[in-house]
């Protein structure tokens, strides 16, 4: 034990008098070791924020939606792409679902849905009043859109049947509104008309319902666009007919708990084969929550070992470099490495000043390289995720760990170099 | 004079180096040498005449090619590596010409080098290596690194890492040779002094014949024979 501090002492010292030359030896251990721990921090907190994400939407929801043909004669099996209504200029009203669709399609499947939720978007705009404003995302929502998003109305109510028909002028906004407008007061703001502006024209709403902004869904899209702006939801009907259109894009299915999602995806995507049969431009896609999370972290897997890969091989080089630089520096201590066995060190023991040696600086390497990694990984998670980084304790005990284990492996053929040398040559050495 | 113990036994020792393989090369022809317990022996000879080769082969740095050794009766040829190493530490101090004190390690920590390898703990091992740092004169620079040292001061620090685990045989080999007249007076007092007070055998290599001189025997080595064996004038120190 003695012999080890001894040995460690010793070990800071060389690297103290060769600073620069360990900062470089040092360079493919802390590259590797950092980028591993900073993909892990960064796929450990985007793992945590789906896991949220997932129980905030629930994972019995089923998405679906008009996706593009990438070519005529196969629809890829992974086709996870949104398309935004309005968004893609090939694509045209006929290509939309239409809502006879959507009630064919629920009445098929009744015993297997809880709630279909249809969103309309109307456009981005504001509501003001004298000097107050605030931005507000304007969508035309039906009531299982308050189910699948999980909306609950703080306080208020959702829209009437004769409003719903009627396709009435009223509008459920949320907390946020109310802070800003009404000076947080529920009361007051329920039953008062706002005045809200999209693009150029000017609607006047009557407030309804209030609901809690929260941020978990959808919190990644919101927070990069706008800070303060929250969706302002109106009756489907009403959004139809400020769009002059009653065409749907995509909607959310909230399927019963018994049904398994995936198959439900499945057989949603069979329901509108027929009516697409003869589109050449589009598809209806439809998937699960679950499996767009497991699309996720397998995505997310593929990188991480990607990167490990890369890291794996600065790690090497890395290695290779200690190896080097230990073979130099044990040509260098030649005569030192005579004296030790003049004075009686046995073999053992110079092996083993030479491996402490090497897996000192892997150490100290591996020590800046989580530091590093740590510190660009949360950065990286706090500015995509705006959650808190989440670095995992044991990948920066097994990184530890695994530097350690390469200034074993590397250091151990020069240590056994040393060990082995002829007493009487290194003593003669000049 | 009494009957003493015969510490350091060779017989017909030959030593031969290698140099590529058609060419070797003799260097000890055959060497009978026997030191007793608690004596002070001066090995002289021109450069090249087998003096160092000898001494290393005496501390177990170096194999004979064939011949007999034991020390203190341990039977040498055949002792394995690793039990050299312990005999090494534990009964033979080593001073060179060239100090070979370990760099950026400060006098105290050279000197606790050979015990830390014998496994003598902290406190024992620091309080021992100051005592000897004291014996040699050097208790004020004991922190002090070789290269703040002079070539005396570092050869008395050797002597005092000699000295560790208290062997009972100290090999020398020029040991003043890098040093000036006055500065190797007071090293080669050192070597008296624990040869008279502490009662250590010493092999001392030298190329001074009046420090030689100053030993209880002189054995004169050239080209690999010894040449003649002589009394010092031991006692007068
Ligand atoms: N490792 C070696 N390989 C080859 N020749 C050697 C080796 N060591 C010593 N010699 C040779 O052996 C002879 C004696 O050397 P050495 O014992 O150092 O002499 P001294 O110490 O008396 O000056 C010299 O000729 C030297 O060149
Ligand atoms: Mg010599």
């Amino acid at each position: 034990m003695n012999l080890f501090f001894e040995n460690v002492r010793l070990a800071l010292f060389s690297l103290k008098a060769n600073k620069m030359r360990a900062l470089l030896t040092m360079l493919g251990i802390i590259i590797g070791i950092s980028s591993v721990i900073a993909i892990m921090t960064v796929g450990n907190s985007l793992s945590s924020y789906m896991t949220g994400e997932l129980s905030s939407l629930g994972t019995n929801n089923v998405y679906v939606s008009i996706a593009i043909r990438e070519n005529e004669e196969e629809t890829t099996e992974e086709g996870y792409s949104f398309v935004e209504e309005n968004n893609q200029a090939h694509i045209t009203a006929d290509d939309l679902m239409t809502r006879e669709m959507i009630e064919n399609y629920a009445d098929t499947y009744a015993d297997n849905i809880t709630a279909i939720g249809i969103q309309k978007n109307v456009g981005s705009g504001q509501i003001f009043e004298g000097t107050k404003s605030i931005g507000v995302d304007v969508k035309g929502v039906t009531l299982g859109y308050m189910l699948t998003d999980n909306k609950d109305l703080k306080a208020g109510r959702f829209f009437t049947g004769r409003e719903t028909e009627g396709a009435k002028r009223v509008c459920i906004v949320s907390n946020k509104v109310v802070d800003k407008m009404f000076g947080g007061d529920d009361e007051a703001a329920l039953g008062s008309i706002v005045q809200t502006q999209i693009e150029t024209s000017f609607y006047d709403f009557t407030i309804v319902g209030i609901y809690n902004f929260e941020a978990g869904a959808g919190a990644l899209a919101s927070y990069m666009s706008m800070g303060n702006t929250t969706d302002m939801y109106i009756p489907f009907s009403t959004a139809c007919e400020m769009n002059h259109s009653d065409y749907v894009a995509y909607f959310t299915v909230l399927a019963k708990p018994d049904v398994d999602p995936d198959a439900f995806a499945d057989l949603t995507k069979q329901f509108f084969v027929p009516y697409y049969r003869n589109n050449r431009n589009v598809y209806i896609d439809s998937y699960s929550m679950a499996s767009y999370v497991e699309m996720m972290s397998s995505m997310m897997g593929t990188l991480t070992t990607a990167i490990s890969v890369i890291a794996g091989i600065a790690l090497l080089v890395g290695g290779i470099g200690v190896m080097n630089i230990m073979l130099v520096s044990i040509t260098e201590r030649t005569r030192e490495i005579g004296t030790r066995k003049a004075l009686g060190a046995p073999n053992s023991s110079i092996r083993l000043q030479f491996i402490v040696e090497a897996v000192v600086i892997c150490m100290i390497g591996g020590i800046i390289g989580i530091l590093i990694g740590v510190g660009g990984g949360s950065l990286a998670a706090g500015l995509l995720l705006k959650s808190p980084a989440n670095p995992s304790i044991a990948s920066i005990f097994g990184s530890l760990l695994f530097s350690m284990a390469i200034g074993v492996f590397f250091g151990y053929y020069p240590a056994n170099k040393a060990a082995k040398m002829d007493p009487i040559e290194a003593l003669r050495y000049e | 004079m009494e009957e003493r113990k015969k510490i350091i036994d060779l017989q017909d020792i030959i030593k031969k180096f290698y140099i590529g393989t058609p060419n070797e090369l003799t260097v000890l022809h055959g060497i009978d040498l026997e030191v007793y317990e608690g004596e002070f022996v001066a090995v002289v000879g021109a450069s090249g005449s087998g003096k160092s080769t000898l001494m290393n082969i005496i501390g177990s740095l170096d194999r004979p090619t064939s011949g007999k050794y034991e020390l203190d009766g341990v039977d040498m040829i055949k002792a394995k590596d690793s039990e050299l190493s312990g005999i090494r530490n534990q009964k033979i101090g080593f001073v060179f010409q060239t100090y070979n004190l370990i760099a950026k390690t400060n006098a105290l920590k050279n000197v606790e080098m050979p015990m830390l390898y014998a496994g003598v703990h902290g406190k024992k091992r620091t309080e021992r290596a100051k005592e000897l740092l004291t014996l040699v004169g050097m208790e004020d620079r004991m922190k002090h690194l070789p290269e703040e040292l002079s070539g005396g001061q570092k050869q008395r620090v050797a002597i005092a890492r000699a000295m560790a685990n208290n062997p009972a045989i100290i090999l020398a080999d020029e040991p003043t040779g890098a040093l000036d007249s006055s500065t190797g007076r007071l090293v080669m007092d050192i070597f008296h002094k624990l040869h008279r007070e502490q009662g250590k055998t010493i092999v001392l290599i030298t190329h001074s014949p009046e420090l030689a001189e100053e030993t209880d025997r002189v054995i004169t080595l050239r080209d690999g024979l010894v040449t003649s064996i002589r009394r010092g004038k031991g006692g007068a120190y």
